[in-house]
Parts: C-alpha cells; structure tokens; sequence
C-alpha cells in the first residue's frame, strides 16, 4: 500500500494492491450485513391499525443488540440510565445503522476492485475513516482486542488460527492511521 | 446524518428532575479507536483546536473518560449521536 497524503482541496489519494483491495471490501461488506436493519416489520394488514393489544408492547422497543460487535457499533446513549439509553435507542439506532451504511457504501464506491490509486474528496475520506473505524471495531471486539494488543498479538504462535486476524488488523490500524494523518 | 428529534416532554421520575443541572457528553476509552483518530474527531465535531482535542483524548486514554462537552441535553445527545458515528465510545449524562 503507498500511504494516504493529502492532496490540494483537502482530499486525499493513496494506492492499494489488488489483495488489499479486495481484503477491505470484503471486510466492509460484512459489516454491511451486520449492521443492516433487520428485515421489514410485518405488512400489517388494515385491521392491524386496531391492534390495541400490540400498542405498547415491549418489542417495539429496540434494545442494545446481544451480539458484542453490534453493541460496540450501536452502542447504548446513557450508561446508568436504563430508560433513557431505550429512550435514546428508539430515536437513533435507525439513523445511527443508515449512517454507518452510507458511509460503507460510499467506501466500496470509491475502491476499485482491482485496487491502485484512490483519490478521495474530503467528504468521501471522511465516509473512509468511519467505515473503516467500524470495521476495526468489529475485528477489535471479535479478537478481544486489549490496550496491549502488541503483547496479546506476540504470545500467538504463527500457526494460531487467529495470526492472519492479528496480522489484519494491524494493518487496518496502519491504514487508518495514514488516512487520519493525511486528514490531519 | 440526522439531528436528535425534538424532546417529546415526557414526565422525569422522581429521581431524575429536571434542573438547571448542566446535562455533559462523555467519551470512554477503549482499547481499538486509535489516539490520532480520537484527536482528529474531538477536532472535528467539536471544532476544538488540536491542543484543547489532544489534551481529553489524553484524558480519555489515561482516566478512562472525559466530558468532552456540556449544555442542553438535547445537545448532547445530538453530540453523541454522531461520536457514534464516528465509531466513539460516548454517552450523555446529568451533571452531578
């Protein structure tokens, strides 16, 4: 990979390797489908609008996902304050997983396939740095990434299943942090 | 990305009146947001020059938290919401 600089206009440009390329995409791409809202609520038919019994029911309410990776990416609005984190939920979870969408999306419009040079608008390398954050942060949570990710990453034998993970996801943190220094 | 809705006033419990308390955003560590990246957010969203961004990720790194902002409530949960946006551990609180 040739790092991230700037580039007059306040954008930036950098050239990734076919591999590398195509290794982001499909990191992007499931966290695309993690973060996806689930399907469509049923199709309630006309007399569905009078069902009272379902009105105030609980599972409309959206609660702070079980699965580790989620909770970390939509995370809860208040930490003491059960109700008002339901609350918080209610109003943005929805918003909070298109944005996250959107700025993936945005990521695998602008890296080709087939990788070489990127060039990005300061817009789009901000839909970068949120898209790729998230994908360290799914990585990170399923890894049980520590403060000494060095130390946890040197005790694995090369032949741990989890090396390549490592190994990703510290090149993923060289990545982001040449975008954020181009940006910078 | 969309602003907090307009608060539907809905009674407080007992325990949480409303004052004139200030309401403050926090951000908590975590071990994945690199330094850099939490600097050049604090930059970002709050406008704050590198040095006043640099000192709470500081903060945020070797306390565990920061109130990075403080103001209407409404405010602060517009400001959390798009720190997770950005992928940052963050969360409104009542000033105490």
């Amino acid at each position: 990979m040739d790092p991230f600089r700037p580039t007059r206009g306040g954008g930036v440009r950098a050239g990734l390797a076919p591999a590398e390329a195509s290794l982001l995409r499909s990191l992007v791409g499931q966290v695309m489908t993690l973060i996806a809202p689930d399907g469509p609520p049923p199709r309630g038919q006309p007399d569905d609008l009078l069902d009272w019994d379902g009105l105030f029911s609980q599972e409309e309410q959206p609660q702070i996902p079980d699965d580790p990776v989620l909770a970390r990416l939509l995370p809860d609005g208040y930490r003491d304050d059960p109700n008002a984190a339901q609350e918080f939920r209610k109003y943005t979870e929805s918003s909070l997983r298109s944005a996250k969408q959107q700025a993936a999306q945005e990521m695998l419009d602008t890296l080709p396939e087939a990788g070489g040079k990127i060039q990005l608008t300061h817009d789009q390398a901000h839909a970068w740095l949120k898209a790729l954050n998230d994908v360290r942060l799914a990585l990170g949570v399923r890894l049980g990434v520590t403060e000494e990710f060095e130390e946890q990453w040197g005790r694995l034998r090369a032949d741990d299943p989890q090396w390549a993970a490592y190994e990703v996801y510290a090149w993923l943190g060289a990545v982001q942090e040449s975008l954020v220094k181009a940006l910078a | 990305m969309s602003t907090a809705p307009a608060e539907v006033d809905l009674p407080r419990s007992a325990d949480n009146p409303v004052t004139d308390k200030p309401w403050v955003t926090i951000v908590w560590n975590d071990p994945v947001n690199l330094m850099t990246y939490v600097t050049y957010v604090f930059q970002q969203v709050f406008g704050y020059p590198k040095r006043k961004a640099t000192r709470l990720m500081l903060d945020v790194h070797h306390k565990g938290k920061a109130v990075v902002a403080a103001g209407a409530r409404e405010a602060m949960e517009h400001n959390v919401e798009i720190l997770h946006g950005y992928g940052l551990w963050a969360t409104v609180q009542h000033d105490s």
